[in-house]
This record gives C-alpha cells, sequence and structure tokens, in this order.
C-alpha cells in the first residue's frame, strides 16, 4: 500500500465502498468525517461507491469498505467483485460484521416473512396477496450472512455505525501503513 | 378448563402445601398422572402456589422430562452419548422408528408412544441403552428394538419387559433391573463391606468441629470434579450465619460417561446416606436433600425404603442414635432432566423449585445456599468417602493416593475396552495402567472427564489421575483407531449446545457458533484462519461464561486442538481468490426460487 502511495500523482491509492444489506448508516458515518474528506481526496481516489456514483470497478482498489451483509444474490455479486477488486476488504459496521438487524429475520423461514411483509402484515394494502416476484429482482438468500462468511474479510470496524473519528483513523492507518490505534472510546457503544 | 382438571391439579398442589418450592414435585406428578404439564395446568398451579404463571411456565419448560404437549403413554428415551452412538445408537434409534412409525421427537397418532433422544442416562458401560418411562434397557440391539415395541403394544408396560434382572442389587424386587454393575477392580475402600452404623456412631463420639478435622486430615477433596476440600466446604457452612443449615448430596450424575454414583447409590446407599448424616452432623444441619437424576427414578423406591429403615434403626430421624441434640431426616428430590443442574447453584435453584438456572458467586453456597440459607453441596462419591474416613479413620483412608489427592477414585469407562464398568484405583495410578485394566484396545485417544474434561492422546497416558494433573470427575471415555474424533468433538458440542441454560450470551450463542465451526471443518469448509477464530472464539467462551457449563464446554475443541491439532489442519485450506468454500449461492437461493415459481434458481 504504502509503494502505492509513494508513486507519482496519477497513481493514488484507490478506495471503493459499498453498501449491501445496510442501512447507509455507515456510509452517512463516512461523510460524518466532515472537512477532513477534502484531506482524504487529497490522498486516495474513490472509486466504486455511492459517495460518486460510480457503478462500476474503474481499476484495482487498495481498500474496500463493506458495509451490510448478504441477504440477496445481488449482495454476494457485489461482494465477490470486491474481494477480486480490492487487495483489503474491510467490514464497517455491524450488519457486515455480524448480520446486524436484516439478520434478524433468519430464525423465520423465508416464506413467513414476505408473507407478513406484503400479505398478512396489519398495515398492508394489497388487494392481490401476492408476492412481488419479477426477473430483475434478485433473489433473497434464504438467511442473512456477515460478509467474512461469503469472502476473506481482513479487518473489522465495529459499531452501528462506527464513528467518524472511528472510520477516519482506521482508514488513516491502513493509507499510511501504520498500525490502527482505536481508543476505548471510539468502540464504546454505552 | 374442566373442573376435574382444576379440582385434581388442585388437589396436587396441597399434598405439597401448595409450596412453590416443591415446583418440581408438583410438575413431576402432573406429567406422571397426565402426560404433560398442560397450560391450563400450569395456570391452575400459579393460582394455587401464587408463583406467578411465567415462572411456572419458565420451570416447567426448561427441563427435558417435563412437557407440555401430551406424551405418549409410553415414552422412549434413547440416549445419544458418544458410547451410545459407539455401539450403535443411529441403527436402534431407527428400528424404533421404523417399528413405530414415527420420528425421533414424536409421538405415535395413537398417543401410546412418543420416541426422543437423550443425553447420557449413566449406562455408558452397557451401551447403546434407553430409558423406557423409567426402566432402564441395555445393550440394546435392532432387534431388541422391535421386539420391545412388540411386546409394549401388547400390555404398555416397560417392567414386563425385563426378563433377565442384574447383578446385586439391581435384581432387589424394588429395583428390578436389566442394569449390572459392572464392578471390576473395586475392592480398596468404597465397596467393602461395612457395619450400619459405624460411620455414624464414631462421628458422634466427636463434637462436629472434631468430624471437620477429621475429613481435613484425611485430606478428602470433592469427588465431582472440582476438587474442593470438603473439610472447608463444611467449616464454612458450619460458620456461615443463618439458620437451618442444609445438606445436600449431587446424585445429579450427569456428565456424559459418568455412571459410578449410580452404583454406588444401588449398592452402598447406605454408606452415602451415612456421609450425608455425618455431613449434617458436622455443618450444623438437620435436613439433607438426594437430588437425584431422573435417569435414575428407577433406583427411588428402593432408596426411599433403606432411608425407611434407616429410620426404623434410630440411623435417621430425631435423636439419632440416643444422641439428643442430633435430629436429621432425608428426602429426594428428583429432577427432571438437565445436565446444568449438575453444577451446585443451578442444582440449588431445581431444589428451590425454579428452572435450573446457575447463581451468582459469591455469595457461595456455604453463605447463602437452599433458600438463601448456608448449604453444602457434596457429590455422592464424597459422602461416600466421609463414612469411610469415620471407619477406617483419617490416617489410613490417606495411605492411599498422593499427598495432594488423598483415597481412591471411582472411574467409569466405557468406549473401546474389552471391560468395560466401574474401577476403584488410588489417585497417582497413571492413564496407561487404567487403560490395561480395562483391556482398551489399541487406544488412540481418551476423554478424561467427560466432555468437560479433555481429549488426551497417547503422549499423555503415562500421566496421573489426580487432581494436580488429570482431573476427572470420574468418566473416561476411550477411542480405537478407527473413532473420528472429530465427530465425536461435534457430538459433545450437540450436547452443550441442548444443555445450556441460555442465561449467559457467550455459552447460549458461543456454544452454537463453535458447534457449527466443527461442522465446518468436518465438511472441509473451513480455511486455516478459521481455526485460528475458533480457538480464539473458544477461550472467550470459558473465560466469560457464567457457570461451570460454559467454562468448560469448549474443551472437547481446546483440548483437541492442544492435542490432535493435524486432525484440522488435515481438512483446512486457503480459500481461492478469498471466496469462501463454505457459502454455496446456488444452495442459498432455494427458497426465495420455490417462492418466485424459479425451482432452478435462474
Amino acid at each position: 500500500m504504502s509503494e502505492n502511495g509513494k508513486g507519482t500523482v496519477a497513481a493514488k491509492p484507490r478506495v471503493a465502498t459499498t453498501s449491501l444489506a445496510g442501512c447507509f448508516g455507515c456510509h452517512m458515518s463516512i461523510l460524518d468525517i466532515d472537512e477532513r474528506i477534502l484531506d482524504l481526496v487529497e490522498i486516495i481516489d474513490f472509486d466504486k461507491s455511492p459517495i460518486n456514483d460510480f457503478k462500476v470497478f474503474q481499476e484495482q482498489c487498495v481498500v474496500g469498505l463493506i458495509e451490510g451483509g448478504c441477504c440477496n444474490e445481488e449482495n454476494v455479486h457485489v461482494l465477490r467483485d470486491f474481494r477480486k477488486k480490492c487487495d483489503i476488504l474491510v467490514s464497517v459496521g455491524d450488519c457486515a460484521t455480524m448480520g446486524g438487524i436484516p439478520a434478524l429475520r433468519n430464525t423465520i423461514p423465508l416464506e413467513e416473512c414476505l408473507r407478513e411483509a406484503y400479505v398478512d402484515g396489519p398495515t398492508v394494502h394489497n388487494p392481490s396477496g401476492e408476492i412481488p416476484v419479477d426477473e430483475d429482482i434478485p433473489l433473497l438468500l434464504n438467511k442473512v450472512f456477515p460478509a467474512h462468511e461469503v469472502v476473506k474479510i481482513d479487518y473489522y470496524l465495529p459499531g452501528c455505525p462506527p464513528s467518524a473519528d472511528a472510520l477516519w483513523a482506521a482508514l488513516s492507518a491502513l493509507l499510511s501503513d501504520e498500525p490502527v490505534e482505536l481508543p476505548y472510546s471510539l468502540i464504546k457503544y454505552d | 378448563m374442566s373442573e376435574d382438571l382444576t379440582a385434581r391439579v388442585s388437589a396436587i398442589c396441597g399434598e405439597y402445601g401448595s409450596d412453590a418450592g416443591r415446583m418440581m414435585d408438583i410438575a413431576w406428578r402432573l406429567q406422571r398422572t397426565f402426560g404433560e404439564v398442560s397450560s391450563e395446568a400450569m395456570d391452575v398451579i400459579a393460582s394455587e402456589t401464587g408463583a406467578t404463571r411465567a415462572d411456572v411456565e419458565s420451570c416447567v419448560s426448561f427441563y427435558s422430562f417435563f412437557s407440555t404437549h401430551k406424551h405418549g403413554r409410553v415414552v422412549i428415551r434413547l440416549s445419544n452419548d458418544v458410547p451410545d452412538r459407539m455401539a450403535g445408537y443411529h441403527r436402534v434409534l431407527g428400528a424404533f422408528e421404523d417399528e413405530l412409525g414415527v420420528k425421533c421427537g414424536e409421538t405415535t397418532e395413537d398417543g401410546a408412544f412418543t420416541l426422543e433422544s437423550t443425553a447420557c442416562v449413566g449406562l455408558s458401560d452397557q451401551a447403546p441403552a434407553a430409558l423406557i418411562n423409567d426402566v432402564p434397557f441395555t445393550e440394546l440391539s435392532t432387534d431388541d428394538a422391535r421386539e420391545i415395541v412388540r411386546e409394549l403394544r401388547k400390555h404398555m408396560d416397560p417392567r414386563r419387559l425385563v426378563h433377565k434382572l442384574g447383578d446385586g442389587n439391581n435384581a432387589h424386587p424394588l429395583i428390578h433391573s436389566m442394569v449390572h454393575n459392572n464392578l471390576r477392580g473395586t475392592g480398596l475402600t468404597l465397596f467393602t463391606s461395612y457395619n450400619r452404623g459405624e460411620a455414624i456412631q464414631k462421628a458422634l463420639s466427636m463434637s462436629p468441629v472434631e468430624v471437620i478435622r477429621a475429613v481435613k486430615t484425611a485430606r478428602l477433596r470433592g469427588r465431582g470434579g472440582a476438587g474442593f476440600p470438603t473439610g472447608m466446604k463444611w467449616e464454612f457452612t458450619r460458620g456461615a450465619r443463618g439458620e437451618p443449615k442444609f445438606i445436600i448430596c449431587n446424585a445429579d450424575e450427569g456428565e456424559p460417561g459418568t455412571f459410578k454414583d449410580r452404583v454406588l447409590l444401588t449398592e452402598r446407599s447406605d454408606r452415602v446416606f451415612a456421609g450425608l448424616t455425618i455431613a449434617g452432623y458436622a455443618i450444623g444441619a438437620s435436613e439433607g436433600i438426594v437430588y437425584l437424576r431422573a435417569e435414575y427414578a428407577y433406583l427411588r423406591s428402593f432408596l426411599e425404603a433403606q432411608l425407611e429403615k434407616r429410620r426404623a434403626d434410630g440411623l435417621l430421624g430425631e435423636s439419632i442414635l440416643g444422641h439428643e441434640a442430633f435430629d436429621f431426616d432425608i428426602r429426594i428430590q428428583m429432577g427432571a432432566g438437565a445436565y446444568v443442574c449438575g453444577e451446585e447453584t443451578a442444582l440449588i435453584s431445581s431444589c428451590e423449585g425454579t428452572r435450573g438456572d446457575p447463581k451468582n458467586r459469591p455469595p457461595f453456597p456455604a453463605q447463602e445456599g437452599y433458600l438463601g440459607l448456608p448449604t453444602s453441596v457434596n457429590n455422592v462419591e464424597t459422602l461416600c468417602c466421609v463414612a469411610k474416613i469415620l471407619e477406617m479413620g483419617p490416617a489410613t483412608f490417606c495411605e492411599y493416593g498422593t499427598h495432594q489427592s488423598s483415597g481412591t477414585k471411582l472411574l467409569s469407562i466405557s468406549g473401546d475396552v474389552c471391560q468395560p464398568g466401574i474401577y476403584e484405583v488410588p489417585f497417582g495410578t497413571t492413564l496407561r495402567e487404567v487403560l490395561e485394566m480395562s483391556e482398551a484396545e489399541d487406544p488412540v485417544a481418551v476423554q478424561v472427564g467427560g466432555p468437560s474434561g479433555q481429549l488426551v492422546g497417547p503422549e499423555d497416558f503415562d500421566r496421573e489421575i489426580c487432581f494436580d494433573d488429570l482431573a476427572t470427575g470420574g468418566s473416561m471415555i476411550v477411542f480405537g483407531p478407527d473413532r473420528d474424533l472429530l465427530k465425536v468433538v461435534e457430538a459433545f458440542m450437540d450436547f452443550f449446545v441442548e444443555e445450556s441454560c441460555g442465561y449467559c450470551t457467550p455459552c447460549r450463542i458461543g456454544n452454537v457458533l463453535l458447534r457449527d465451526a466443527v461442522t465446518r471443518v468436518r465438511q472441509r469448509q473451513m480455511e486455516p484462519a478459521d481455526i485460528d477464530e475458533m480457538e480464539r472464539l473458544a477461550g472467550t467462551v470459558a473465560r466469560t461464561s457464567r457457570c461451570g457449563l460454559g467454562q468448560t464446554s469448549p474443551n472437547p475443541i481446546l483440548s483437541t486442538l492442544k492435542n490432535f491439532r493435524h486432525l484440522y489442519d488435515e481438512l483446512v485450506e486457503e480459500a481461492p481468490d478469498g471466496q469462501r468454500r463454505s457459502f454455496d449461492l446456488d444452495a442459498e437461493v432455494t427458497a426465495a426460487a420455490a417462492i418466485a415459481g424459479r425451482p432452478d434458481g435462474e
């Protein structure tokens, strides 16, 4: 990584991010680094990411930040792609790390979940009683998986979401090839 | 709700003084009377005893021998412990399922039979074993299973199927069981002959403090596995503030592969009761409780008769042996199928009529135990040793064993040995000597101390059985060269997942994750780093669980990682391109594909 950092200006390390089965809260936390994002783009280029809205990878990346676990087949394809295109993958936040809130459905059969959401729920208005089916809708997985059960994950950053300071500390450490220091205050949640 | 049910349940509650503390007894009576503890019945119990409905249900639903739905008139519980699996459990289960036409866990449509599997029933030396209602059946074959069902269909009475009686007191009319003691090499102390009343007589000639001193001089340590000095425990209990004090005999022998207490209770109950009485005298208790595991319910009438006889002989009751200051009696409290109740604070919870939750320590039971009062909980074998110490004198007792571990230890040996059964050895005996005694067949591994103990290999065979080296509550399961040790580990983890009380997160969730990890290793889906992660998680579960169950449940994994690391290493490999082999996308979209009408996942 440092080799990349020492290269020419054009060879700034590239960082990709994605939100899989998450709520985008972790991405909000990335934005919460506020003006430090200007320092960040001095030293990195964003590749595929909701932040710049690039839909596909431009080049091989140094770091990929994963928000959310996998709840459908599209999540799996994206995550596998990230594994190929990023040297280092970081699970950011509790959904990527453990499945989080989406994984609450793991104890309930999928069909029951869908019926509750689209047919039986007390606030549902669905006269046809059908569960949405379309070839463009990715198939849901039987269960929600944390990222590391689908691909190898190199680092984990806990939090729901991890605070902007925690993200900043982790990212700057990764990019400067220094050991990360996450004081207790950054990973304490009560 | 029918008035009849209400009246009958009220009457049963009344027999126990409508005391919520006797919930176990009340639930047992209902289970036996109605084949269930129904929702309606729980309402009645709650209103009769003053317990909340939630308290009643949390107790009833906790124990595996209670059911909230109707069981068959005959309940077949097949023991699924590792020695049972080694001896053909799956085949026998298949025969039962086939003959009954139901799967394990189901009840036949006519309400006649329920088929279940259960953790170790204390018959590992005569596996595969089953309990049919209370009646133990041993060394079952598939033919036996079919024959049993056919016979039962005729008369529904399992006791009538006991054609050949076991040895010793197993043939006593009140036990009437096919169980064998398999006493082998047990001549040293605990099974020797005795004069009834001798130990108590000697104890009563001393002051309670002198009795405690004698037990301390004998350096007696608890035989349940933990090895806490018995004399010190008694001293704490005696000195603790609070009256009355209680003494409890832990006969909830649940560690898989252990069956020594069953044989002691069958053949030397007098010595156990004497030890319990002496303990009561020493700590200043007038009530003793024997917490008997449900699996040993077939011994209950016999034990009750023994107690009655002791009362008649002045060995229990008021002014024991004419000693005016000492009244003492014993009651038997039945367990209902929960391994965690072998842990002393969980056992006390169960005696108090609640689910078998372990309690926070401190306060220790010696300070605040049963009903919040000073209580000493001692193992069956420990109490037997107490009686023996009084009989033979502490100095003679100490001649056996090592300095740190005095006396002898009963071992329950099962698995790949020609002579499974009970062995009494002095502490300090090597594992190799034990394997030779029991005629182990080319042993490659021994599970010492049950699943919560450790799995050791040949390099450890010269270690000594004692508290400071190879500690064991008595369970020894021997494995020959053809056994799949990781399958054994997986079975043990299954056991802990089933038996975790669920109170604390590390144990409730950690054991599931650990069990699943072992399964995936066996399926060759794991990577080298996963083994390190598994080891870390195992350490976390051991360090952060609330009671002994979770603190020891990772031991099958930790000890195999230490002693049989190659078994894991052979099955793991790096994932290609960081993509995990354990994740199969096609297999994970089956439910959604079916809902979408795309069964092929296209």
